[in-house]
């Protein structure tokens, strides 16, 4: 009876399978906004496949590649985390979720450095030297500018996200018990990592 | 709580698929330099659909989670393509 009535006072409410429905939910809505952009990108490249292709020649391969990298890697060192923090390795996960935060910080200091050139050789959204570009160009960069500008915006978002999750696992709010949260959290990070995958090749790689 | 979807997935695997998504970089990137005609934007995107498959079965662990969220997937991939050849259908016939 005593044993009961501790399973009782330790029997915590909550719902892990209903929390992972609600990310994939969420996560379901991300697909479907960044796939009508991908859509518009599409029709747009379908019009202008020799001017998508000339302006896509303006745009720095190296930084993309190496973002790619940097993304990739950063999306093993978040399943490294939870994978660690599943077995009950504490100082493990939270190594690799600070690792994963330093790779998005690498990925935003690229995306900076990427975007002022740009800005410096004139070509910004509405700049005098873009506006007198044919209308496929146009179109290219500001497709370039809104796509690679929201996915950045998610990189940052996961940044804040993945800070939270590593002062919860410091105060043992995240355990090996109860890691649901790190489990989302890493499924978006995940999902950033995959609509880039799409990114790179279609921005970065026309020839 | 559930034990049943705790397939927990080792270090090695993870490294593993993180090794072949590089590999795949590296291909896609190699390859946009062959001039491949008409094909090339179709390789791009089929090594983008195989890296996203690994992300999505191993790194999401979609692979060993419930069903339903393999339908979730399933269900937002299926209404996506719907929308892409509705549009382009639109476009082409216009």
């Amino acid at each position: 009876m005593n044993s009961y009535t501790d399973a009782a006072v330790h029997h915590v409410h909550r719902d892990d399978a209903g929390a992972k429905m609600g990310m994939w939910l969420f996560l379901f809505t991300e697909v479907l906004l960044f796939g009508g952009m991908f859509l518009v990108y599409a029709v747009y490249r379908y019009q202008h496949p020799d001017q998508f292709r000339l302006a896509a020649m303006e745009l720095n391969t190296g930084i993309g590649t190496l973002n790619t990298i940097i993304l990739l890697t950063s999306s093993l060192t978040m399943a490294l985390s939870i994978a660690s923090l599943q077995k009950g390795n504490r100082f493990l996960s939270m190594t690799m979720l600070s690792v994963t935060l330093l790779f998005a910080l690498m990925f935003m200091v690229n995306k900076y450095f990427e975007w002022s050139a740009k800005f410096s050789h004139g070509i910004y959204p509405g700049s005098p030297e873009l506006v007198n570009k044919p209308n496929g160009e146009i179109l290219f960069f500001g497709l370039y500018y809104v796509m690679t500008g929201l996915h950045a915006l998610h990189v940052l978002v996961g940044m804040i996200i993945l800070t939270f999750m590593f002062v919860f696992i410091k105060r043992n709010k995240v355990t090996s018990e109860n890691y649901v949260k790190l489990d989302n959290s890493g499924l978006y990070w995940h999902l950033v990592d995959l609509i880039w995958i799409f990114l790179f090749p279609l921005f970065y790689l026309i020839q | 709580m559930s034990g049943k979807n705790k397939h927990h997935i080792d270090y090695g695997t993870y490294i593993l698929v993180w090794l072949a998504l590089l590999a795949f970089t590296t291909i896609t990137v190699t390859v946009a330099g062959i001039s491949l005609g008409r094909y090339t934007l179709f390789t791009a995107l089929l090594i983008a659909a195989v890296k996203s498959a690994l992300v999505i079965n191993i790194f999401m662990h979609i692979r060993f989670d419930e069903p339903i969220f393999k339908a979730f997937l399933g269900i937002s991939g299926m209404t996506l393509l719907i929308i892409f050849l509705l549009t382009f259908l639109d476009f082409i016939y216009r």
